[in-house]
């Protein structure tokens, strides 16, 4: 994991734009959940949401990424560069999203799950095996392409979910406490794996956490939720 | 009394075993017994030489190839429409307003018995039915009932139709179970946000975990489909009919000799159900292997909007045709006199009620009597082997899970009749116990299956606890484990009073002629043509599981009044 690799494609640097939140805010029966939020994510930034749990932080990425359940409400507007993507179905915002859980699909080879993120423009299958490949080579998992995700280490696990949600392309990375499962040690690591892709990417990215360690390891900027229902 | 007998008489730990002894017997031996005659051997008709005449007998026969025919196809295309179906309306509309509306209609569509719906559908489509009604004389200019045969249609469209009116809410109710345990929302969150769309993502991240889980109920389904009697003698084509109808008339035919013919084509109906589920899993395999290899190729969207309105309008006139069959046995019923091509009764009446209401009160007595019976007998075993489960600490494995869908795996006509040579041997023919007992093997797993999942997931902590404060595990037993389980308990009972209502070859085998229900009635009178005493049972079929439903629903939320956390939704 030292490889300072991050297997970017040049083409995302081109048209990399910033993520800015005007006035959103999430409401669920008329009651306020979190927002109103303005804020304005650079590429290759990290902008870090703070809060207890329960304060609405994942709802409001759940918000941004268009994920969140139909009885929760949104407004304001999410903007990728100049364009409101606020409208559009989550798989036409390009904004990939790291949960606490890896979320590997546990019927898929970890091979299959990086080539599900895959493009399908790319339709070659030596060049998506190439890619996914190139990309567990990059990531010091060499050789992994046909295991099983169960027979990983959760830390394995945790990287090859970066690694299928960048080889999807998106735009914008969203951090839902991606952390917060693995111990300390291992931690501070994956830490670093993943905030050295999102400069390389240039990807602006949105990082909820409640653990001060990983607000200040981002080096950006630092906002602080509070807990509404209090 | 009760105390004692979980700890003393039924030891506990021994109930799995009693429980499969009470169903599988029954089948296994009524198997056996059905196969020897097939082979000339039935000491009761003076035959004991093992010959293979019958069978002979049986491939020479003219309507048999005919009646292979139909029978795989109407089986095989039930299954496979309602299949589809399902999967594809989860897989476009999970979520949605219309999936929630839907998912409401299912327990009283299955409530009701396939027969029911069955000769409701025959007086909604057929040439003088009522949608022919609706639309004559001003659209069709008919001035009599069109001289087509849509009923018994030679290529078995409306015994399709009909099955699959019940078989995609089953496949639906079985797809939300396996919902809860598959991480549906967040797999498709996952896709979501990679870019794919609704049904691909559905298709490529979550059906593969939903499948596995919904494979034994497919092959139950494929099984009934290929062996139904009951709907087939209403809908199914005639001329010839499918195998299980056509080995049914022989078993009944007054011809004893016959016997051994209706043995050999019971046998060749289990050899048609085996290769079929057999041949289900080898094109699975392939299936599964080519939409594997797809999902790496990252294509995000798969006719998303074909399937969002195809699934949809398939939907939509299953529930069309859902209500107009009721409405049209509440309408038949209450007629008098009903001249084509009038839209509704000239005369209203409770004749069709009143005239019979001597019949109708014994065959529905009759049919509560065993469906109660069998029910609270399956809870007792089924509660007994969970509660065993419980307390060992494990879960019976997948191998349980097989024996569980045996019965309904087997064809009726395959097994049924060997028990009732046993029965005839063992001298409860014709009697209750021999009813309720046949009952049994259809209500267990159906019971089984519904109350498994609830019960197995009921917090332990509530139980230990009670034993912490010093209550004996019996005590802790009935008055906490079971009042907490109340709502599925009353649910799981609606499901086995429904089956066991439902029921139309085994009351018809073990009762030997004597025991009618309002099932055996309605479809034994569905041939006759007198639509209002047809309408008059096939209702009261539909009613009494219905009310048990209603009653399983409305109980907890009594009981529970004052109780926040145990009320329904």
């Amino acid at each position: 994991m030292t490889n300072t690799n991050t297997f970017h494609q040049p083409e995302n640097s081109v048209t990399a734009s910033a993520l800015h939140l005007q006035d959103v805010c999430v409401s669920v029966e008329n009651t306020k959940l979190a927002g109103p939020i303005n804020l304005t994510v650079a590429p290759g930034e990290i902008f870090t949401i703070m809060g207890p749990s329960g304060c609405g932080k994942s709802s409001l990425l759940a918000a941004i990424s268009g994920t969140l359940s139909t009885n929760f409400k949104v407004s304001g507007d999410i903007f990728l560069g100049s364009q409101s993507i606020t409208a559009l179905p989550p798989e036409d915002r390009h904004i990939g999203m790291l949960f606490q859980d890896d979320l590997l699909f546990p019927h898929l080879s970890v091979g299959e799950n990086l080539k599900f993120g895959i493009p399908a423009a790319i339709k070659n299958r030596n060049e998506r095996d190439a890619l996914a490949e190139k990309a567990l080579d990059d990531a010091g998992l060499p050789g992994y392409m046909s295991r099983d995700p169960a027979t990983l280490s959760g830390g394995q696990r945790a990287r090859v979910a970066v690694l299928r949600t960048l080889l999807s392309r998106p735009c914008v990375l969203l951090l839902d406490e991606p952390f917060s499962k693995l111990d300390v040690e291992l931690r501070d690591k994956f830490r670093q794996f993943v905030f050295r892709h999102v400069k390389a990417h240039h990807l602006p990215t949105l990082l909820v956490t409640h653990d001060p360690d990983d607000a200040s390891a981002t080096g950006g900027e630092i906002i602080q939720m509070a807990n509404t229902f209090t | 009394m009760f105390r004692a007998l979980p700890s003393k008489v039924f030891r506990l730990r021994y109930m799995p075993a009693i429980t499969l002894l009470v169903f599988l017997t029954p089948v296994g031996a009524g198997l056996i017994s059905s196969v020897l005659p097939a082979f000339g051997y039935l000491p009761v008709l003076g035959r004991s030489d093992f010959s293979g005449e019958a069978w002979g007998q049986l491939l020479h026969h003219p309507a048999i190839p005919a009646s292979i025919f139909t029978t795989i196809t109407t089986g095989f295309a039930a299954t496979i429409i309602s299949l589809g179906l399902a999967l594809f309306f989860v897989a476009a509309w999970y979520g949605s307003p219309s999936y929630k509306k839907t998912r409401k209609m299912l327990a009283p569509v299955l409530a009701i018995p396939h027969s029911a719906l069955a000769i409701g559908l025959a007086f909604l489509i057929a040439p003088s039915g009522w949608i022919v009604r609706a639309i004559t004389p001003w659209a069709t200019g008919w001035d009599r009932p069109p001289d087509v045969a849509i009923i018994h249609d030679p290529y078995g469209l409306t015994l399709i139709l009909g099955l699959v009116i019940k078989e995609t809410p089953y496949f639906l109710l079985m797809i939300l179970a396996a919902l809860d345990q598959t991480q549906a929302e967040k797999r498709l969150t996952v896709a979501r946000t990679l870019g794919y769309k609704p049904i691909s993502a559905w298709i490529k991240a979550v059906q593969p975990a939903i499948y596995k889980q919904i494979r034994l109920p497919i092959f139950a389904v494929l099984a009934f489909s290929l062996s139904v009697v009951d709907v087939s003698l209403i809908l199914g084509p005639s001329a010839p009919p499918p195998l299980s109808v056509l080995v049914l008339r022989w078993f009944n035919d007054p011809d004893l000799s016959y016997r051994f013919m209706a043995s050999a084509g019971a046998m060749l109906q289990l050899m048609i159900v085996i290769a079929a589920i057999s041949l289900w899993f080898v094109v699975e395999v392939g299936v599964s292997r080519i939409f594997r290899s797809r999902s790496s190729m990252g294509k995000r969207h798969f006719f998303e909007t074909e399937i969002k309105l195809a699934s949809k309008a398939g939907i939509n006139f299953l529930v069309m045709l859902f209500s107009g069959s009721l409405l049209v046995l509440v309408t038949w019923s209450f007629t008098w006199r009903w001249r084509f091509p009038d839209f509704l009764p000239s005369v209203w009446s409770f004749h069709s009620w009143q005239n019979n209401l001597h019949n109708l009160a014994e065959s529905a007595g009759t049919t509560i009597a065993v469906g109660l019976a069998g029910s609270i007998i399956a809870i007792i075993l089924v509660v007994a082997c969970l509660e065993n489960e419980k307390q060992r600490g494990k879960n019976a494995g997948s191998g349980a899970l097989w024996l569980v869908y045996l019965p309904l795996m087997i064809p009726q006509v395959s097994f049924l009749f060997g028990v009732q040579v046993i029965s005839i041997k063992a001298n409860i023919d014709s009697s209750w116990i021999s009813v309720i007992w046949t009952h049994l093997l259809f209500v267990l797993p159906y019971v089984f299956l519904s109350l498994s999942d609830p019960y197995r997931s009921q917090d332990n902590r509530f139980f230990n606890l009670a034993l912490t404060l010093g209550s004996t595990p019996s005590r802790a037993f009935w008055r906490i484990r079971l009042p907490l389980l109340l709502r599925p308990l009353l649910f799981a009972f609606a499901v086995g009073f429904a089956v066991s209502v439902a029921q139309y070859l085994p009351t018809l085998f073990a009762g030997g002629g004597r025991f009618a229900t309002v099932t055996t009635e309605a479809v034994n009178l569905s041939a006759s043509g007198n639509r209002r005493i047809v309408a008059v049972y096939a209702l009261l079929q539909a009613i009494l599981p219905l009310i048990v439903f209603a009653a399983a629903m409305r109980i907890p939320n009594f009981v529970f009044r004052n109780r926040q956390a145990l009320k329904g939704s």
